[in-house]
């Protein structure tokens, strides 16, 4: 019968030998041990790609954006795919929908459907504007995050949003998710 | 001396185009033996006679450089997908990367980060599978009628490839992970980073952190050079273009996990986090906008698939579901892998309705559509592994319907 | 309001079938590709530029003549890619129109058929993962190391995923004679390429195929149809397969009788040794590689056998004399690359790495030196001999002979 698997001579044979290589001289820098192989990361380059925000804000920049300042962000940066209310249709629909969910024609965006704010900026960071990814500034980041809001009737028009006030944010879906319940049909027959 | 008709020793094209292609419209030789063939090519084509190709929704969607294109399942047979032809979906364009440049993270609640470039998780041992993948919004189109003529954009958002890499639990173990860790999030070195928390539980035992699929490098739409697979799971967790692995304590929430790939239930409430894809199979022939040419033998032919493990049975009906018989396995059946099964038929000539509904090894059986908006409504979206139904006319034209 | 530099609706469905337009983009790739809009979806995808691996033919009098192999030191898993499949054949590749291609089966049959290819595709479907091998694999070591890659010793063997119809249940449909004991395969090309199959194998696990991965043969490789012989010489894998006689006795070809014949050592040639014997090999760190410095390496490689599974794999780094057991990659299917892995760690100095196999009929893969002391050096075909590659200190891998 064909083993899968090395037999144990084989295992200890290869504990063996491992054991025998421990004082064996690996590259400094080499980070993984069984294989002396990868090196550190350097600060700088975690920095350069913790990128994503989780709810609780932690990585949040020191920036900051009212609804005021993120309108015209908005207009010159994001408005062409999104309409300048971010009502359009054609690529996602940002504002709007609300109460719509339990329908036959639920409307999904930031104010109706999303759980996060923190989401929102990461997002937008991250991954906006469609063809200049990651091209705006932590301040644009901020004051466009902040007019989305706004739109969406979740905050004030002057309401600052920056690294602390954004993660404090209630989104009106916060508690609109549930866990995965399947198998919830084709139950066991044979 | 006559002159050869023949290339020399030393003159061989790489890449060189396809037989004939320098006469495209020209037939091929009533008689090939009569003829001396084409030379050898360092790296081989199709034959131009081989048409098959991935739907490309036209005019986009929203983009061509988001969502997806989609295999054509129609046209396949076994149980790999050609890799030219394997379903991409992104949403940021595919990512253009020198494997040389492309670096891995891993770092968090680790008592070792490490970066690691592709050469070096080349080294490591390696481990290869035949695993499929599938898109969580694979017939996202058929929930509230049948939509999609036929079976390439009803259900061709899954494909099957032998995936080479390093177990993602080897890479864990070697950095160390810290008491308290209990989620991993994936990130793509793409425009969108596709970031995606899946639990530690699944980083231990199957997961692969791959670079081979179907004996070569990953094509650049499937994740070149370095990508998650994540048996069984929703596609878009088996991040591609990887480049970071962050350990933490709790899901980060990302728009893809948190907004995208959530199920709206007819209360208003949304499912998150439904990483399994269930048991599913289809038949590929006859399938939608095939046609069958005239009463006689044929192979109904099944495809079908588990995210929970390996596929027991198939059975398919020729009667709208109220008669059914066990299809014949085509081949070993793995599991998180496509698995072909055929029945054969002898067409009368009269209209039919072919189904097909597979069980898997946890004996869930595929439910009908039916069932499964009674209890999830049409909004959910994601995950319609429901079973479909293809109706042959009597002039042998095969047309998605519901029964 | 800004323009967008991306492609909307209407694109053209051709603009995209080709590589990737490079309008607007820059040609090579980016510093960092998460700030760029990457490129579109496309019907039919390619490679990465970066990835050239490529066959080799190093041998043949023109350039549609000879063998082209694989490169199995670029290669992971267990199914070769098909632009990258083996090639062998003696008259070209020859175009065919899939909608002309027709099968004869007639001879000592009841109901003489031609069928179309799309009635074989109609008929019940069989799928397997086997290998090929041409059994001239491996012909230029009989006398010392020659060929400096693995790609050179071994490249005339890959495994793909074959789907078409079972011969039995073609020769069953026409009706075999009793007194018949043979079938004559031929191809469609320029050679013709016939060779005598003796009925037991023909109504065992033969297949008529289609399918190669998943979509049609490729033209290397035997488009439209071909046979798949399992475990055999890849020759009687018959290409371009157009007829199928049902005879009494060997035809003696030239294929079977001059070309795959094995010259003994006392002039005597053996003939219809079809079977291809247990095999394996180490693809890394293989001929031409590169160690890039002492520390940990897998030692990976495939092992096959033309009887069935292969039982077990050993890998030696002493040249032979201490072995320990490789892992096999599961599932170890029955005439079908198995891949086998090792973790090594070396230590800068000299070493000889071989890989040996057992297959589940207990055949053992033999050394060179026990092949040459029965076979003699010239009997050309079935060199299924235990490899060796040094490596030396300075991590340069070469073809060695021990």
């Amino acid at each position: 019968m064909v083993a899968s698997r090395m037999s144990v001579c084989s295992r200890l044979a290869l504990a063996a030998a491992l054991v025998a290589l421990v004082g064996a001289a690996w590259p400094v820098a080499a980070q993984l041990p069984t294989y002396g192989l990868g090196r550190a990361p350097t600060a700088e380059e975690i920095k350069a790609w913790d990128l994503t925000i989780p709810p609780d804000g932690q990585g949040l920049p020191p920036g900051r954006g009212t609804a005021v300042e993120g309108k015209p962000v908005f207009v010159q940066r994001c408005a062409s795919c999104h309409g300048e209310t971010g009502q359009d249709e054609k690529y996602f629909r940002l504002v709007g929908g609300r109460g719509t969910l339990a329908t036959d024609k639920p409307v999904k965006t930031i104010g109706s459907y999303w759980p996060y704010a923190t989401t929102l900026w990461s997002y937008i960071r991250r991954t906006q504007p469609f063809d200049e990814p990651g091209s705006l500034t932590t301040d644009e980041v901020y004051a466009a995050t902040a007019y989305l809001l706004h739109l969406n009737g979740i905050i004030g028009e002057s309401d600052v949003v920056d690294a602390a006030s954004l993660p404090k944010i209630r989104m009106p879906n916060r508690d609109g998710f549930i866990p995965d319940a399947r198998p919830d049909v084709g139950k066991t027959k044979r | 001396m006559n002159r050869r008709r023949f290339l020399k020793r030393g003159v061989m094209a790489l890449g060189a185009t396809a037989v004939g292609s320098a006469h495209a419209q020209a037939p091929a030789p009533d008689d090939p033996s009569k003829i001396l063939g084409g030379p050898k090519r360092a790296y081989g084509e199709r034959s131009r006679f081989e048409r098959a190709v991935r739907g490309v929704p036209q005019p986009a969607t929203k983009t061509d450089e988001w969502g997806p294109s989609v295999t054509p399942l129609g046209e396949s047979m076994g149980i790999i997908t050609p890799s030219a032809l394997h379903f991409e979906v992104h949403r940021g364009g595919v990512a253009d990367i020198d494997p040389k440049k492309h670096r891995l993270l891993i770092h968090g609640m680790v008592d070792r980060p490490v970066i690691l470039t592709v050469d070096e998780i080349k080294r490591l041992p390696s481990v290869s599978r035949i695993y499929f993948l599938e898109c969580a919004g694979n017939t996202a189109s058929e929930w509230r009628a049948p939509t999609a003529p036929t079976l390439d954009w009803t259900h061709g958002l899954t494909s099957c490839s032998e995936w080479t890499g390093v177990s993602l639990s080897l890479l864990l173990r070697e950095v160390g992970v810290r008491k308290g860790a209990s989620w991993i999030i994936a990130e793509g070195a793409d425009g969108t980073g596709n970031e995606r928390s899946l639990p530690l539980a699944k980083a231990m035992t199957d997961i692969l952190v791959a670079y081979g699929q179907n004996g070569e490098a990953i094509r650049p739409e499937n994740g070149y050079p370095l990508r998650l697979i994540v048996p069984g799971w929703e596609g878009n967790v088996s991040v591609k273009w990887l480049r970071r692995l962050t350990v933490t304590d709790r899901p980060y929430m990302s728009r893809i996990e948190s907004v995208d790939h959530t199920s709206l239930m007819p209360d208003g409430k949304a499912r998150r986090f439904m990483f399994v894809m269930e048991a599913k199979s289809v038949i590929t022939f006859p399938s939608g906008g095939q046609r069958v040419s005239g009463p006689g033998f044929y192979e109904i032919t099944v495809l079908a698939w588990s995210g929970r493990g390996r596929i027991r049975r198939v059975e398919v009906s020729t009667d709208a579901g109220k008669t059914w018989r066990d299809a014949t396995l085509q081949q070993p059946i793995l599991p998180f892998a496509h698995s072909r099964f055929g029945l054969p038929w002898r067409w009368d000539g009269r209209e039919a309705v072919l189904q097909s509904r597979c069980t898997d090894e946890t004996g869930y059986v595929q439910p009908t559509l039916r069932e499964l908006v009674k209890v999830r409504g049409v909004n959910s979206k994601f995950h319609l592994n429901a079973i479909q139904s293809w109706k042959v006319d009597a002039d042998g034209s095969v047309k998605n319907v519901r029964v | 309001m800004k323009r967008r530099r991306f492609l909307g609706r209407g694109l053209a469905l051709g603009a995209s079938l080709a590589a990737w337009s490079t309008a607007g983009r820059a040609q090579s790739p980016p510093d960092d590709p998460s700030k760029v809009l990457g490129h579109p979806k496309r019907p039919l995808g390619a490679r990465a530029a970066f990835e050239t691996a490529s066959r080799k033919a190093f041998r043949g009098k023109t350039d549609e003549h000879g063998a082209n192999m694989t490169p199995l030191g670029d290669l992971v898993g267990t199914i070769t890619p098909s632009e990258l499949h083996f090639t062998v054949f003696r008259g070209g590749v020859p175009e065919i129109d899939p909608g002309q291609h027709r099968l004869l089966i007639h001879g000592l049959v009841e109901r003489p058929v031609i069928l179309t290819m799309t009635e074989i595709k109609r008929l019940p479907s069989v799928s397997r993962i086997y290998f090929l091998e041409c059994s001239g694999n491996g012909q230029s070591e009989w006398q010392g190391p020659r060929l400096p890659t693995v790609q050179g010793t071994h490249g005339l063997t890959s495994t793909s995923e074959w789907t078409g119809v079972s011969l039995a249940l073609l020769l069953r449909e026409a009706g075999v004679d009793p007194r018949a004991s043979w079938i004559i395969a031929e191809g469609a090309d320029a050679t013709g390429n016939e060779r005598s199959i003796p009925m037991a194998k023909a109504m065992d696990d033969v297949l008529v195929a289609y399918g190669q991965n998943g979509e049609a043969l490729r033209p290397d490789n035997g488009y439209p149809l071909r046979l798949i012989v399992p475990g055999w010489e890849g020759n009687v894998s018959v290409k371009w397969l157009r007829r199928l006689t049902v005879v009494d006795r060997a035809y003696m070809t030239r294929m079977e009788t001059v070309e795959h014949a094995l010259l003994m050592p006392d002039g005597t040639a053996r003939r219809f040794t079809v079977v291809m014997d247990a095999k394996s090999v180490i693809t890394s760190p293989s001929g031409g590689q590169r160690l890039t410095g002492p520390g940990f390496y897998e030692i990976t490689g495939l092992a096959w056998s033309g009887r069935g599974r292969i039982r077990r794999v050993e890998v030696s780094t002493d040249a032979g004399i201490t072995w320990r057991r490789a892992t096999l990659q599961e599932p170890v299917l029955p005439k079908a690359h198995v891949r086998f892995r090792l973790p090594w760690r070396w230590d800068g100095s000299q070493a000889i790495l071989q890989s040996r196999c057992v297959d589940e009929t207990g055949d053992v893969q033999p050394t060179l030196r026990e092949i040459v002391k029965v076979r003699g050096v010239n009997s050309v075909h079935h060199n299924n001999a235990i490899q060796s590659w040094k490596v030396a200190a300075d991590g340069a891998v070469s073809n060695v002979q021990v």
